[in-house]
């Protein structure tokens, strides 16, 4: 069981290695999937269903999005020097990240045995309860019901500016001018050069 | 002719409908086996996202325009607010407020199985939505900006 964690794990790992490394951005995206596909098997084999079904299913809309959107895109390498600060600090903190991570998780129980008192009241209340038999919903609609309130609220919030700030086609007509100027103030002399016509276009 | 090969539409056309049906199943049946509102909603998103790919973009904007899906992202996300303000009327703040009938019975938990199907629609509209912003606003615009402004 572990060795086949310990394997897709370092099948994520050469994916990741692959999508940074890779000149074409197609191929980079398609190996960014490997990461998604192997935390998937990951939590099919953990006992987690409902996190696989989840996760399978964005991987698929998310490579599908990305190479929709990102084909038609040139390619753009930089090959300008790399920053040696940037490389250096940044080298820094994941060591300190590893060393804390390393602290913080031999707190924790031994893997696989989550004897925590709290999940055992839910298993054993939570048919009683919310009378959902998948505890999970249960815990996310019922117990957990404002997590998951804003969960959706994030979504939707995230979608709307999307949908916004993508839409190149406005809403106003070209004709209509904008009431209130907004941004960062231009000069005098440019606003005076500048022509009625072109500000409005 | 829009779209892709007719080897493609072909088998779109067959699995379209089973895509549909399995999203929806997702969606219902979420308090009782794996799943729930969200996977469901995507993968009638996918079902969507494979018809805008197989037959072309009018097809899937004559089915659910970009006005409708983002409707639809309001009416879900509205929906879920207001059952979560009818808890009020048995006590408080997302209270299950539905009588439950026995287990493993499709009505048998409440708000859960409303809750589900709003967050369902929610996220298929929206991931719709997001799917047609990213293709088809910046790739098609230059030609309806200047449809629109020779009319």
């Amino acid at each position: 069981m572990l060795f086949l964690f310990y394997s897709l794990l370092v099948f994520c790992i050469i994916g990741s290695i692959i999508a940074i490394e890779a000149r074409n951005i197609l191929a980079s995206v398609i190996s960014t999937g490997v990461v998604g596909m192997g935390l998937s098997i990951m939590f099919l084999f953990l006992g987690a269903p409902d996190i696989a079904i989840v996760q399978v299913v964005v991987e698929i809309i998310v490579l599908i999005i990305l190479i929709r959107s990102t084909v038609s895109i040139d390619n753009t390498a930089i090959t300008g020097h790399r920053d040696t600060f940037a490389i250096l600090s940044s080298l820094i903190f994941f060591g300190l990240f590893l060393v804390f991570g390393f602290m913080a998780f031999r707190g924790l129980p031994p893997f696989g045995e989550p004897l925590m008192t709290i999940s055992s009241q839910y298993l054993q209340n939570s048919v009683n309860d919310t009378g959902a038999s998948n505890v999970i919903m249960g815990i996310l609609l019922d117990y957990r019901a404002y997590d998951t309130l804003g969960e959706a609220t994030v979504i939707f919030t995230a979608i709307l500016g999307s949908f916004v700030v993508l839409r190149i086609r406005g809403k106003k007509k070209k004709e209509e001018a904008d009431k209130v100027r907004v941004g960062i103030p231009i000069s005098k002399e440019l606003e005076a050069s500048k022509k009625p016509e072109e500000v409005v276009g | 002719m829009q779209g892709m090969t007719f080897i493609v539409k072909t088998a779109t056309r067959l699995l379209v409908g089973i895509i549909f049906l399995f999203g929806v199943y997702i969606t219902f049946y979420g308090h009782l086996t794996p799943g729930g509102g969200f996977a469901g909603g995507i993968i009638l998103a996918c079902g969507f996202i494979l018809l805008t790919l197989a037959f072309g973009k009018d097809m899937a904007l004559g089915k659910l325009s970009d006005f409708w899906a983002s409707l639809l992202d309001n009416v879900g996300a509205l929906a879920f607010w207001s059952i979560a303000f009818f808890g009020y009327t048995a006590g408080y703040f997302f209270m299950n407020f539905i009588e439950k009938s026995q287990p493993f019975g499709l009505m048998s938990s409440g708000t859960i199985l409303f809750s589900n199907i709003a967050i369902g629609v929610k996220v298929f509209a929206s991931i719709f939505a997001v799917f047609l912003a990213l293709t088809i606003f910046g790739r098609f615009v230059s030609g309806l900006v200047n449809a629109e402004d020779e009319e």
